[in-house]
């Protein structure tokens, strides 16, 4: 079995980086319309739910609602460009376009593909936040200087649920698979974890089950600093979101492996 | 190095309650063109996946390059290209990009790879499509861009999984001229492939395989030898069953496969005196192939 392990590991701290760029070449082909997408979209619903409903809403918890709802949509965005991209441009390379299949063919294991993926996806996050952060500070929703602060999370937020969706896309035998994460996981994951308005509106299980999310862990490290306060338990925060991302990289990794080498 | 490239030894592998390879043992030697040739479902492609330690034998052993496999496949991987089934080219990438990619794989740095790209696009006979997309290529072009991507890493031995099915026979010249070129160049090649021609063109020895098992294993010309020995009459327009009774007495052996009657015989005019003067019937004699060995041992045609 031991042998099995190696190849669902990677083989060392740099292979990973092939992955990686390989994506990125792919990407610069479509750079523009990309950017335009991470953009357009969360401006959308910052611009739709923000004015409007920040017109019945209000103040929220002491900032305007479209400023509460700008760091909510920061790592929203996040999680929204690195699921996607695992579970739609990942899955494709996977099974359909024999991408991995020619990587395994090189000297690359099942471990430095997915880390390279992942590595990759949050990337992809990293960039979809960084839009939304720079529109908000632009527009005077957030302070220039919590910009250093909420990018790495923004980075590690991109990993955790690059790594999550990576276990769904390992399971799963056709793109339909993936609306059941969507509509089951993410959506109601957008809903409970204080994105879009405040957790304490909630009955109290959800918000011990909402605190458990992800989603929320980021949401509470960014949001407290893009608002000008200090956040509160980041370490814990940070430890939890590392959690999301470290275990089922390695959990995702292993199924692969009894899904491509059988 | 030593000099077998590729060694197994009662290999068996089942998926579920099928056993698609059944106790294989060969041994490749380096430098060699060694094929496996047997119809589709013949435990084929699985043995080149379990060369490169992409599947897991249930038992028995295997070595490549010196290294055991699955365990240290990744070591042996260094030093093999591969040249799967089908082209898992990067589609939306130029041929260059495609080299390049691959390269970075193998740890190449940019500058090593850029080294190493001309001589491959020349290999390829591509240097006028390198800016080229390779969406936009033939079938044939994308088979030699895969065929040069393999040799990147500068490989000594080549795993190639029917490297010409889906070509044209042009392309498939093209193919098995640049193959030759690389045996010529001391790489050791083991293909899978259902063409018969291909087998006999190209390898020094064949292992033949039914079912996952190892049917017959030699050099062409001595398998053909061995197990036919004779030229053949094809005779077909006629009812083979009833046709049989005829020539019975002058053939050595006679095979029906479909409507068409083989017949093996070293006196062929003596078959066709037997059956003079019956309509209708067309008759084409040739030397015996590997084709004839495989029917004679399977008592049947390969599909194609």
């Amino acid at each position: 079995m031991g042998e099995g392990f190696a190849a669902a590991l990677p083989a060392n701290a740099w292979n990973w980086i092939a992955v990686w760029r390989r994506n990125y070449l792919a990407w610069t082909k479509v750079a523009l319309a990309s950017l335009l997408g991470m953009l357009a979209d969360p401006m959308i619903y910052l611009f739709g739910l923000g004015t409007g409903l920040g017109l019945l809403v209000g103040r929220v918890e002491g900032a305007s609602y479209i400023a509460f709802l700008a760091a909510g949509m920061v790592a929203t965005g996040a999680m929204t460009a690195s699921t996607f991209e695992t579970i739609y441009a990942v899955f494709g390379r996977m099974r359909d376009h024999g991408t991995w299949e020619a990587m395994l063919h090189s000297q690359l294991t099942i471990g430095d593909i997915v880390l390279g993926e992942l590595a990759w996806a949050a990337t992809k996050a990293f960039l979809a936040g960084t839009a939304i952060t720079v529109v908000a500070a632009t527009l005077g929703y957030a302070g220039w200087a919590s910009v250093p602060y909420v990018l790495p999370v923004v980075a590690l937020t991109g990993f955790a649920f690059a790594s999550l969706a990576m276990v769904v896309i390992a399971l799963a035998p056709s793109y339909h698979y993936f609306i059941f994460y969507q509509t089951l996981v993410i959506t109601p994951m957008l809903f409970l974890s204080g994105a879009v308005f405040p957790v304490n509106q909630l009955p109290g299980t959800f918000q011990h089950l909402a605190a458990l999310s992800p989603l929320a862990n980021s949401i509470d490290l960014i949001r407290p600093v893009m608002l000008g306060h200090l956040a509160n338990n980041v370490g814990l925060h940070i430890g939890a979101l590392c959690v999301y991302a470290v275990l089922p990289f390695f959990f995702s990794a292993a199924l692969f492996r009894r899904r491509l080498m059988r | 190095m030593s000099n077998v490239a590729i060694g197994l030894k009662g290999v068996t592998k089942s998926f579920g309650d099928k056993l698609v390879v059944n106790d294989m043992s060969f041994a490749v030697a380096s430098g060699e063109c060694f094929g496996l040739l047997g119809p589709n479902g013949a435990g084929k492609s699985t043995i080149a996946r379990m060369l490169l330690g992409m599947t897991r034998p249930d038992s028995g052993n295997i070595t490549v390059l010196g290294v055991s496999v699955p365990e240290r496949s990744r070591l042996a991987r260094k030093s093999i290209g591969v040249v799967p089934q089908s082209d898992n080219l990067d589609l939306e990438f130029t041929v260059r990009e495609n080299l390049l990619v691959f390269g970075r794989y193998f740890g190449m740095s940019t500058r090593e790879i850029q080294g190493v790209i001309p001589s491959l696009l020349e290999f390829a006979r591509l240097e006028s499509k390198s800016d080229a997309r390779v969406g936009q290529l033939s079938g044939g072009m994308k088979r030699r861009l895969t065929l040069a991507r393999a040799l990147i890493n500068d490989p000594q031995l080549l795993i190639m999984d029917e490297p010409t099915t889906g070509l044209d026979p042009h392309a498939r010249h093209q193919i098995w001229e640049r193959l030759r070129f690389l045996l010529a160049s001391g790489k050791t090649i083991i293909l899978t492939t259902h063409f018969m021609e291909e087998a006999e063109r190209l390898c020094d020895r064949i292992c033949l395989l039914e079912h996952g098992s190892k049917i017959a294993e030699g050099s062409p010309p001595a398998l053909i030898e061995e197990y036919i020995g004779c030229n053949v009459i094809e005779i077909f327009g006629g009812n083979p069953h009833e046709l049989i009774s005829l020539i019975k007495p002058c053939v050595q052996r006679v095979e029906v496969s479909g409507e068409t009657l083989f017949c093996y015989t070293p006196a062929p005019e003596q078959v066709r005196v037997q059956l003079r003067g019956r309509a209708g019937l067309r008759f084409l004699e040739r030397p015996p192939s590997l084709e004839d060995v495989f029917l004679r041992l399977t008592g049947r045609e390969m599909e194609k």
